[in-house]
């Protein structure tokens, strides 16, 4: 069966095209839906792209940054005004992945891929839909409990840059300095006069989809970061997550180790 | 459906006719000919497949042939500098730095990539440079060598 390319110079007009075709998938990089087609995936009968600039475009102004959804993890690394995430886009594939995977693309990526989207996640991200409806706006968590339902084109990323030294990530693998996560953790911990307020904490590779810790958020509120301060996160690290057996690891092995980086990540300590 | 694409390969331009939908390793194999470019594992998992798209490492099995219009693609064939082989395929002929060789192609894209960019690498710049690019013969080892060994000679050559 044929595939038909159509390529549209406005998001817009390629969520429309999106919306209308149920055999369609909106191509970004190629990484996720190349994979697809080269299997000869069956559900695809459509690409829909789009050269529509502000898909690749970054933005960072006074406190606000929007990452277009086209940007790739070469982009981000590219981007000095980025430093924060660059250790997240180096931990995804290799320099050639990097050139192409997306910032959007990452939203849909399966578990145990994604871990750029866990650190969107503990940046409060909110996504920027486009589609027949217009433009609107989603809080990231609730995109990822509904992702798989329906064609979305998502046309930004959108979150307030964190403090200082308040965001950090580490990506546990078997094989380095290239491999699947067996679990990724980011987290942003703002402080108010030396004590944690209103941390965000979030797993990769710990559910079907990047997930939050509340309970190890909840466990950290009000306290310090050094080895007393941490430890109620110790018993409630792995609440609410539903890691899977996979290739990579078992789902009882993810949730041994989850508290042993996340220490670490906390105290300051983790080697990525 | 057919569609027309041209693009630069290797220094020339090249006008071919693909299947919509068609990747760009694809393409080069049976559209345009170029057999230097070598397929493993269709996922974008190996890097066998590594080309330089405007000079950066692209993964042509997920790369869509439609998007390369206009775009210049380095293959291995275009290494060679007239009569001369690359300094890199010197360097992993003296370092034996290919057994069965098939991933040797991508190896050296990945590698040109780097050194395009990096004439002086570290070893962890090498390191990083092909960590997407599977071997299972050499153990790695002596493609760093190499690639090192290149870096070195090259710059020999220009001073």
């Amino acid at each position: 069966m044929s595939i038909t390319v159509k390529t549209f110079p406005r998001l817009a007009e390629a969520a429309g095209a999106l919306s209308q075709d149920r055999g369609a998938r909106f191509l970004a990089g190629g990484t996720l839906v190349m994979r697809s087609v080269n299997e000869a995936d069956l559900a695809i009968e459509t690409i829909v792209r789009s050269t529509d600039p502000s898909f690749v475009h970054i933005a960072v102004s006074s406190g606000r940054v929007e990452l277009g959804a086209g940007v790739t993890m070469a982009g981000i690394l590219a981007e000095r005004d980025l430093a924060y995430l660059h250790p997240v886009a180096r931990a995804v594939g290799g320099p050639a992945v990097r050139e192409a995977a997306t910032v959007g693309g990452n939203l849909f990526a399966p578990s145990p891929y994604g871990d750029f989207t866990a650190a969107l996640l503990a940046l409060d991200a909110t996504l920027m839909l486009a589609g027949g409806f217009g433009q609107r706006e989603v809080p990231l968590e609730d995109f990822l409990g509904r992702r798989d339902r329906g064609a979305v084109l998502v046309s930004s990323v959108v979150f307030k840059r964190p403090a200082a030294d308040a965001f950090r990530f580490l990506k546990v693998t078997r094989v380095h300095p290239k491999g699947v996560s067996v679990l990724s953790i980011a987290v942003q911990l703002p402080s108010a006069s030396g004590r944690i307020s209103g941390a965000r904490i979030a797993y990769g590779a710990m559910g079907p989809s990047p997930v939050r810790a509340k309970a190890a958020e909840r466990a950290l509120e009000g306290r310090t970061l050094d080895a007393a301060g941490i430890a109620p996160t110790w018993a409630v690290a792995a609440d609410g997550t539903a890691p899977v057996d996979d290739a990579i690891a078992s789902a009882w092995w993810r949730r041994k180790i989850l508290p042993v980086h996340l220490r670490r990540l906390l105290l300051g300590a983790a080697h990525t | 459906m057919k569609t027309p694409i041209q693009f630069r390969l290797n220094g020339e331009e090249v006008a071919t006719f693909v299947e919509s939908g068609a990747n760009l390793l694809d393409t080069l194999r049976e559209s345009v000919g170029d057999l230097s470019v070598k397929g493993g594992c269709w996922q974008g998992t190996c890097g066998t497949c590594t080309v330089l798209m405007d000079g950066s490492p692209r993964l042509s099995c997920v790369t869509l042939a439609e998007t390369c219009a206009g775009r210049s693609i380095e293959t291995v064939a275009g290494l060679r500098r007239g009569a001369d082989l690359h300094p890199l395929q010197s360097a992993f002929m003296e370092r034996f730095a290919a057994q069965c060789g098939y991933c040797t192609p991508g190896m050296l894209m990945a590698a040109k990539a780097l050194l395009d960019k990096n004439p002086n690498p570290t070893r962890e710049n090498v390191v990083d440079a092909i960590c997407g690019n599977i071997c299972r013969c050499t153990g790695y080892e002596p493609i760093i060598d190499a690639v090192l060994d290149a870096a070195r000679s090259d710059n020999r050559r220009r001073a």
